[in-house]
């Protein structure tokens, strides 16, 4: 047993109202640069929909992620040899166009324009060339589905649908959406690094962050096209990739990353994993339909005396082991088991977790619409069964959060729902009754653990959302250097002007 | 100071010199710089028809160089047999067309597409002219005085050596056609060009990816286990 940390992400779907507020809080501290106007380490797209970059989750084109070759576990990008062949031309590169042209607006026009017969306006302009565009579609144009079906459309995880059910869903009238906020999954079995001819890009140790290092990356490009879901970005001005760096210098100062911290739906949790480092061949390699499980089981119990030893001997101190049994993140990933890594077929090992949305459970039956958690009495029993009847297919969820696997999906929505009927009982009726019992137990939860996920869920102060160790950055080299050293410098990790070479 | 003492013996030791201090200098200092500089995510179809010929040709092409430079005896034994011969020379003359298409589409694609004109800075377009004498200077040379590989290692190795060694012999190249004393002098004002541009990137190809470990961890906590 090897036992590692890892600070983790959570993302409680059903909260996510779809605001952009992480987005932009982390454009803000991070992305607001010349050359990576295009780039959103977060952003949050409208699911069924394609994305950003559009259709990140083909894998045929961007060839992300790995892939069981001949019973071995390889890029799915390029064998080494060809890494280095492809350097010149990399053909599984995505376009700017698959993300979106920067455009800004001439402005200036409105002050100097020559005096007219009629209003100036600002231009669209392309903020790479400066020259007037056409702006066709932009970070978030797919947002609510943009009022236009073909976002819906041509999602990939629709495959495995039936036909009326995917026609259902495209009827504009009727569409049902849900969002889904993406942010690099700081994989335990990154393809970018894989894919990094220079190595440029590694895993930091304690908590597991995955980053570019700046001065080693030579502009490859190889991580943009090997990361399964498209969360490095090329920045065309620096010829250097860049990617989201879980806000590590706010981390190490007990600060929430600027996205879950300005989170206005509190759908962000964030804590300490132990997990084993010696499972993760292993974990990487099973079969689609043992993924989970697997996964699950490569994440230790923070409170079992051989993994603390286990810690203990890996130089883990207590502060860490502490935070992890306190960690929001172990609860939902590993006692309720109700937080599923987002693809886990890509093989990369995500270390970011969501929680599948229960919303909208509003669903069509005949001609009226019904709810799902408000049913009468009676009918709490078959509600299980109902859930195949959710808006949002079973089918659909299990394509993003469980490789395909519904059964898992119909376990997590039955423990969401049997904790909100249960609620219900005890805060609308005043009384449990034996109904709402039996739903728990046949959901899997025990009361305690209800109140608990519903506390977590509805009621988590700062202090629970976001539990963090000490970094202890004291005890880092840096401390051996003269605290003068950088000063007038540009900060975090660059020594000089992060300027493009020549 | 004739023009041929400055050409083939002081201009050598300038851009030799320049050549390696400044790149030593660059690559320790100021890694940050050192970067291929895609331009593939702005425009792709281009470079595809740009860059693929053009590093294909270029790189082989100067591994040939630096073959016959270091190993002359293995090219002269290999050359023995006609049928051999002929084979290197093709083949020689074709990866330097091949490069020569390149180019063309890439300096055409730098002067012409608006977005990579957007990260065009004056050393691009240098590098890629000084980039084209060389390719067409080293076409023509090839298809003008035959035979290149042979004579290469009789007149060019001994030169190049006598000026690393520092006993410069310019006597050596003086007598050749002013065509292949261009190439020479073009190539180094490459070397000299070399730390100030682009061209960088060369030093960084990542022959070690073919045996690192396909993980990378970085810490600063003591594992016992690794
Ligand atoms: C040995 C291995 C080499 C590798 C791995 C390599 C790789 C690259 C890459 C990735 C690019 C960027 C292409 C893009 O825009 O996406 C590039 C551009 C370039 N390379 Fe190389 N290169 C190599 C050798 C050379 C050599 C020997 C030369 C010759 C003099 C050269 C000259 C150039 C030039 C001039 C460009 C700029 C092309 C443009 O206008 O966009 N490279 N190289
Ligand atoms: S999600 Fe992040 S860590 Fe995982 S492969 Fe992509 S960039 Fe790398
Ligand atoms: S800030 Fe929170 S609620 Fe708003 S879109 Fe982002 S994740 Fe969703």
């Amino acid at each position: 047993m090897d036992v590692r940390t890892h600070m983790s992400m959570i993302f409680h779907l059903d909260k996510c109202i779809g605001c952009h507020t992480c987005s932009v809080a982390c454009k803000n501290l991070w992305t607001d640069r010349k050359g990576a106007e295009y780039m959103w380490w977060n952003n949050v797209e409208t699911r069924p929909g394609t994305g950003y970059p559009t259709q990140w989750e083909n894998q045929e084109h961007f060839r992300g992620g790995w892939e069981k070759k001949k019973g071995k576990l390889d890029l799915k990008l390029h064998s080494r040899l060809e890494g280095i062949f492809k350097l010149f031309y990399n053909p599984s590169l995505p376009d700017l166009r698959d993300y979106y042209e920067p455009f800004t607006f001439d402005y200036q026009n409105l002050f100097n324009s020559p005096k007219k017969n009629v209003q100036p306006i600002a231009e669209p302009i392309s903020m790479i060339t400066g020259d007037p565009i056409d702006i066709e579609t932009g970070p978030n144009w797919d947002d609510d589905l943009g009022g236009s079906n073909i976002y819906a459309k041509n999602d990939l995880n629709l495959e495995g649908l039936p036909q009326e059910v995917r026609e259902q869903m495209n009827e504009l009238e009727r569409l049902v959406f849900n969002y889904l906020p993406r942010i690099c999954n700081h994989c335990l079995n990154p393809a970018c690094v894989a894919a990094c001819p220079s190595g440029a890009i590694y895993k930091r140790d304690e908590d597991g962050v995955v980053l570019v290092n700046e001065n080693d990356c030579r502009a490859w490009r190889m991580c943009v096209a090997a990361c399964p879901y498209k969360k490095v970005y090329y920045n065309w001005n620096t010829g250097k990739s860049e990617k989201c760096i879980l806000c590590f210098p706010r981390m190490e100062t007990g600060q929430a990353p600027a996205c879950a911290h300005s989170c206005v739906g509190r759908i962000r949790y964030m804590g300490v994993l132990l997990y084993d480092a010696d499972q993760i061949p292993k974990a990487a390699e099973v079969s689609d339909d043992e993924l989970i499980a697997a996964h699950r089981e490569m994440i230790l119990d923070p409170f079992d005396p051989k993994v603390i030893a286990a810690a203990k001997e890996n130089g883990i101190g207590d502060d860490w082991i502490e935070s992890a049994q306190n960690s929001p993140a172990y609860k939902f990933v590993k006692e309720w088991e109700i937080a599923l890594p987002l693809h886990p077929e890509f093989r990369t090992m995500v270390m970011m977790y969501y929680i599948p949305p229960l919303s909208p459970v509003v669903s069509v039956t005949e001609k009226s619409l019904f709810r799902l958690d408000l049913m009468q009495e009676d009918y709490d029993f078959e509600l299980f069964d109902r859930l195949d009847a959710a808006r949002l297919p079973i089918k659909y969820l299990a394509n993003l959060f469980s490789a395909g696997d519904e059964g898992i999906i119909r376990t997590v929505l039955r423990k969401l729902l049997a904790v909100r009927i249960y609620m219900r009982r005890k805060t609308v009726h005043g009384k449990v009754d034996s109904v709402s019992r039996k739903t728990l137990a046949e959901a899997g939860l025990t009361e305690e653990q209800a109140i608990d996920m519903y506390k977590m869920t509805t009621l988590p102060t700062m202090e629970e959302r976001f539990v963090f160790p000490n970094y202890h950055r004291e005890m880092s080299i840096e401390a051996m250097l003269d605290p003068l050293t950088h000063k007038g410098e540009v900060g975090l990790g660059y020594i000089q002007q992060p300027k493009r070479g020549e | 100071m004739d023009w041929n003492q400055f050409f083939f013996v002081v201009f050598p030791y300038i851009s030799l010199a320049l050549f390696v201090a400044v790149t030593i200098y660059r690559l320790v200092y100021r890694p940050f710089t050192q970067s291929s500089l895609s331009s593939q995510l702005l425009e792709r179809k281009r470079l595809y028809w740009g860059s693929i010929p053009f590093h294909h040709g270029i790189t082989w092409i100067l591994l040939f160089h630096l073959l016959a430079l270091l190993f002359p005896k293995a090219i002269l034994v290999m050359n023995a047999t006609p049928l051999r011969l002929y084979l290197l020379e093709l083949s020689g003359f074709a990866l330097g067309l091949w490069a020569l298409v390149g180019v063309v589409v890439l300096i055409w694609r730098r002067l012409t597409t608006p977005y990579i004109k957007a990260v065009t800075s004056t050393m691009d377009i240098i590098v890629l002219l000084l980039t084209l004498v060389s390719v067409i200077t080293g076409v023509l040379t090839a298809s003008l005085y035959r035979f290149g590989s042979v004579w290469f290692t009789g007149v060019f190795t001994p030169y190049l050596w006598s000026v690393l060694l520092f006993q410069p012999r310019p006597e050596l190249v003086e007598p050749l056609p002013w065509l292949i004393q261009l190439h020479l002098i073009n190539n180094f004002i490459i070397l000299a060009v070399f730390p100030f541009s682009r061209l960088v990137h060369i030093l960084a190809l990542p022959l070690d990816y073919l045996i690192r470990p396909w993980q990378l961890v970085i810490g600063m906590r003591d594992r016992k286990n690794s």
